[in-house]
C-alpha cells in the first residue's frame, strides 16, 4: 500500500512533511502536494508532520478520501519534485483554523 | 572577502558516519551553490548505518532510502573512505587538519541499561545485538542466543521492541526471502518460543510504537495478538492525552489494542504474542541463567503527556529464559569529540559543537549523536540540513590555511596498514551479496565478517 496526499493539503501547503522524506518524492502544483507511489518507501515520517493531518498511508484511508491514490500517481510523476520547504499558499493559516487545527 | 568554496578553493568536508544523517549532510554539501569537496567515514567496510544493520529485515521497502544514497555516491565530488574508525585508526585531529569542517553521525551505537540485579544472567540480551546479529553486523556476528525456552519478554515498547517481537514471532517462511543473515535464520528455525510478552512500564496510551509495526502483529502467519482487556482501562489524564487531536499516532495505537483484545484467538496458529502494560521489571532471577523476570506493577502519576511510572510495591513473577531489554541507544563517545555522558550524545546548538557552552571551531553534528536515539530515516534528513546550513554560514570562520586534504589521511591510514574501502570497493562486495542471495530468491546474502568483505576486493 501506498502513502498519500488528501484535501486538507488544498491551499495550504505548508510543507513540513518535505523536510522528512527521506527520498523526495513529493511533487506540487500551484495547490498542494502529491507523492509518487513509486519513489516512496512508506515510512510515514510525512504523516505526523503535517498540521492539518492531510497524509495518510495506504491501510488508514478514510473512504471518501480513496479517490486521492489514483491522483496521487497520476499527478505526482509529472509535477516538479519539491525538495525543501516552501513557503505556505497565501490564505494558509486560515486554512489550518477552519480545518480545526 | 574568503575564497574558500570557489573551484580553485573548495571546502572540504570529513563526514564521520555513513548512516542516514551522515549522506543526508553529503546530499545538502553538494546541492548547495558552493564547491565542496566530501570525504564520508565509516568503521565497517560498509555503509547505510542502521538502514543496513537496524531496520527490520522484513521491512525491504524502507530500504530503499539506500537508492538515493547511492545516488549521492555518484557524485565526482563524494568519496566514500569505510573500514576506518575516526578516534582510532585515525585521531579527529588529523581531520581537521586536513579538512576544513568536521561532521560528527556516528549515530548511537550502544544500548541503555535497566540498572536491575541480574541484567547480566545469560538469557538477559539486548535488543541491540540481537538486532545486529538478525542483520549480519559484523560486531554481532559471533554472538549466542539460547531459543530453547517456551516464554521470552522484551522490556520496551518502542519501534525496536516490535521489531525484535516480530521477528521472534515470524515463521521461518515468513523470513527466508528477507535479507535477514543466514546464521540467525539457522538459529530462529529451531527457536522452542511460543510466548512473547512486550511489556511496557506506562499505560496502553504511552507506547511509542507506530500504528503500522503494531498493525503487523494482527496479520502474522503463526502467531497472535492477546491483550487482556482490564489493562486498557484508562486513567483520566491518559482519556485527555488521547481526546487531543494532534495525538491521534496515539489514539490509532490504542485502538489497535482495543481491536486485538476483541479478536477471539486464532487455535489455528501456535504463537501468542502479548501486550502487557503498567510493569516495571525490578530483578532478574537464576543461577547464572535467567529463570525468572520479577515486575513491579505500576500506576501512573502526573498530568497528561507528562505522566510517569511510579511502582505500587505489588509484584509478580514471569518465568522466563529469554529476555530482550529494548528501552533505547545510547550514543559512544570518540575520542577527541566533547561528549555528554548524561544524554549520551554530542553537546550542540543546532548541530554545532559545543565544550563548556563554547563553540568549538570546524566541529559540527549531524543524526542520532546529536538528537539522541530517536527518529526515523526521514527526521536525519531534517537534522542534517540544520547542520549544514549553519556549517555553511560559518564558511568565512572555517577558512583558516591550507588544508592537506583527503590525500594525506590516506597515505596516513596507508601506513597504519589499514586497507580503506572506497565506493568501488563497496559496490564489488554489495555484487557479490546479491549474487549469493540469488539462490536462495533472497536480495541479498550479507557477508558478516570483516575479513570476508576485505577479501572480496584484494
Ligand atoms: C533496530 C532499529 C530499527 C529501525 N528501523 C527503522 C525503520 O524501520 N524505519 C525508519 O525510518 N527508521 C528506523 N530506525 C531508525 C533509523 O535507523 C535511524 O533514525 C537512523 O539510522 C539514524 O541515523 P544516523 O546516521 O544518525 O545513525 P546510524 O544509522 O547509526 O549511522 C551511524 C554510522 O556511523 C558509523 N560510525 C560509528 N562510529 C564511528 C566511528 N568512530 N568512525 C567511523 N564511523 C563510525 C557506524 O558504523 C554507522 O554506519 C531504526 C533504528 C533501529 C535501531
Ligand atoms: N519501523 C520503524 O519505523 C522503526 C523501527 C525501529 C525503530 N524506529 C525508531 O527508532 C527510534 C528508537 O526506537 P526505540 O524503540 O529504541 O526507542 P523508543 O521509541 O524511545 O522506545 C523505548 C521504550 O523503552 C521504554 N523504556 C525506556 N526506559 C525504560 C526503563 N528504564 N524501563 C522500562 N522501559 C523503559 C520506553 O518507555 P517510556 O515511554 O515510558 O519512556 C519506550 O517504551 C524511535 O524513534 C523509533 O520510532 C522506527
Ligand atoms: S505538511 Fe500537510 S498541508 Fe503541508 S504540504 Fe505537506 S501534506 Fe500539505
Ligand atoms: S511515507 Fe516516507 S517516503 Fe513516503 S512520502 Fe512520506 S516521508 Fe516520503
Amino acid at each position: 500500500m501506498t502513502t498519500i496526499v488528501t484535501d486538507n493539503c488544498k491551499g495550504c501547503r505548508f510543507t513540513d512533511c518535505v523536510t522528512v522524506c527521506p527520498v523526495a518524492c513529493f511533487h506540487y502544483d500551484d495547490e498542494m502536494l502529491y507523492i509518487d507511489p513509486d519513489t516512496c518507501i512508506d515510512c510515514s515520517a510525512c504523516i505526523p508532520e503535517c498540521p492539518v493531518q492531510a497524509i495518510y498511508e495506504g491501510d488508514d484511508i478514510p473512504e471518501d478520501q480513496e479517490h486521492w491514490i489514483d491522483i496521487n500517481a497520476e499527478k505526482a510523476p509529472e509535477l516538479p519534485v519539491c525538495e525543501e520547504q516552501m513557503e505556505p499558499l497565501p490564505g494558509a493559516e486560515e486554512r489550518k483554523a477552519a480545518l480545526g487545527f | 572577502m574568503s575564497d574558500l568554496g570557489t573551484s580553485s578553493k573548495p571546502l572540504l568536508v570529513a563526514i564521520v558516519g555513513s548512516g542516514p544523517s551522515g549522506f543526508y549532510a553529503a546530499e545538502a554539501l553538494l546541492k548547495s551553490e558552493i564547491s565542496v569537496k566530501v570525504d564520508l567515514f565509516d568503521r565497517l567496510p560498509s555503509p547505510y548505518g542502521l538502514v543496513r544493520s537496524g531496520v527490520a529485515p522484513d521491512h525491504q521497502k524502507l530500504k530503499q532510502a539506500i537508492k538515493l544514497y547511492e545516488k549521492i555516491a555518484d557524485s565526482p565530488d563524494f568519496n566514500l573512505v569505510a573500514n576506518v574508525n575516526v578516534g582510532t585508526d585515525i585521531d579527529i585531529d588529523d581531520l581537521r587538519a586536513s579538512h576544513h569542517a568536521v561532521i560528527i553521525a556516528c549515530g548511537a551505537e550502544t544500548d541503555r541499561k535497566l540498572d536491575i540485579p541480574g541484567e547480566d544472567l545469560t538469557g538477559s540480551y539486548t535488543a541491540t545485538e540481537f538486532v545486529g546479529w538478525y542483520n549480519g553486523h559484523p560486531d554481532y556476528r559471533d554472538r549466542q542466543f539460547d531459543l530453547s525456552h517456551d516464554v521470552a519478554v522484551i522490556i520496551g515498547q518502542g519501534n525496536v521492541a516490535a521489531d525484535v517481537s516480530r521477528i521472534l514471532s515470524k515463521t521461518v517462511d515468513e523470513l527466508k526471502h528477507t535479507d535477514i543473515a543466514q546464521h540467525a535464520l539457522d538459529v530462529l528455525a529451531e527457536s522452542k518460543v511460543k510466548e512473547i510478552h512486550v511489556i511496557g512500564r506506562r499505560g496502553p496510551a504511552q507506547a511509542k510504537f507506530t500504528p503500522k509495526e503494531l498493525r503487523e502483529f494482527g496479520e502474522l502467519g503463526d502467531c497472535h495478538p492477546m491483550i487482556d482487556e482490564q489493562e486498557l482501562e484508562l486513567n483520566t489524564a491518559s482519556k485527555t492525552e488521547l481526546e487531543e487531536k494532534t495525538n491521534i499516532g496515539s489514539k490509532k495505537i490504542y485502538d489497535q489494542f482495543c481491536e486485538f483484545a476483541a479478536m477471539t484467538a486464532d487455535t489455528n496458529k501456535t504463537k501468542r504474542c502479548y501486550f502487557r502494560f503498567l510493569l516495571s521489571p525490578i530483578e532478574l532471577l537464576g543461577n547464572e541463567k535467567l529463570e525468572t523476570v520479577v515486575l513491579e506493577k505500576n500506576k501512573l502519576s502526573g498530568d497528561a503527556f507528562k505522566q510517569s511510572a511510579r511502582g505500587t510495591g505489588e509484584r509478580l513473577e514471569l518465568e522466563t529464559g529469554i529476555l530482550f531489554r529494548s528501552i533505547g541507544y545510547r550514543g559512544v563517545p570518540i575520542t577527541g569529540i566533547p561528549f555528554r555522558d548524561d544524554w549520551g550524545t554530542i553537546p550542540n546548538i543546532e548541530g554545532r559543537v559545543t565544550e563548556n557552552d563554547k563553540l568549538v571551531p570546524q566541529l559540527y553534528t549531524a543524526g542520532w549523536i546529536k538528537r539522541g536515539p530517536s527518529g526515523i530515516i526521514g527526521t536525519n534528513r531534517a537534522c542534517s540540513v540544520e547542520t549544514v546550513e549553519c556549517l555553511l554560514a560559518d564558511i568565512s570562520a572555517l577558512d583558516t590555511g591550507n588544508k592537506s586534504g583527503i590525500n594525506n589521511i590516506l597515505s596516513l591510514l596507508k601506513d597504519k596498514n589499514i586497507r580503506v574501502v572506497d565506493y568501488a570497493d563497496w559496490k564489488k562486495i554489495d555484487s557479490e551479496e546479491i549474487k549469493q542471495g540469488e539462490p536462495k530468491g533472497k536480495p541479498r546474502e550479507k557477508i558478516t565478517y570483516r575479513d570476508q568483505m576485505l577479501a572480496l576486493i584484494d
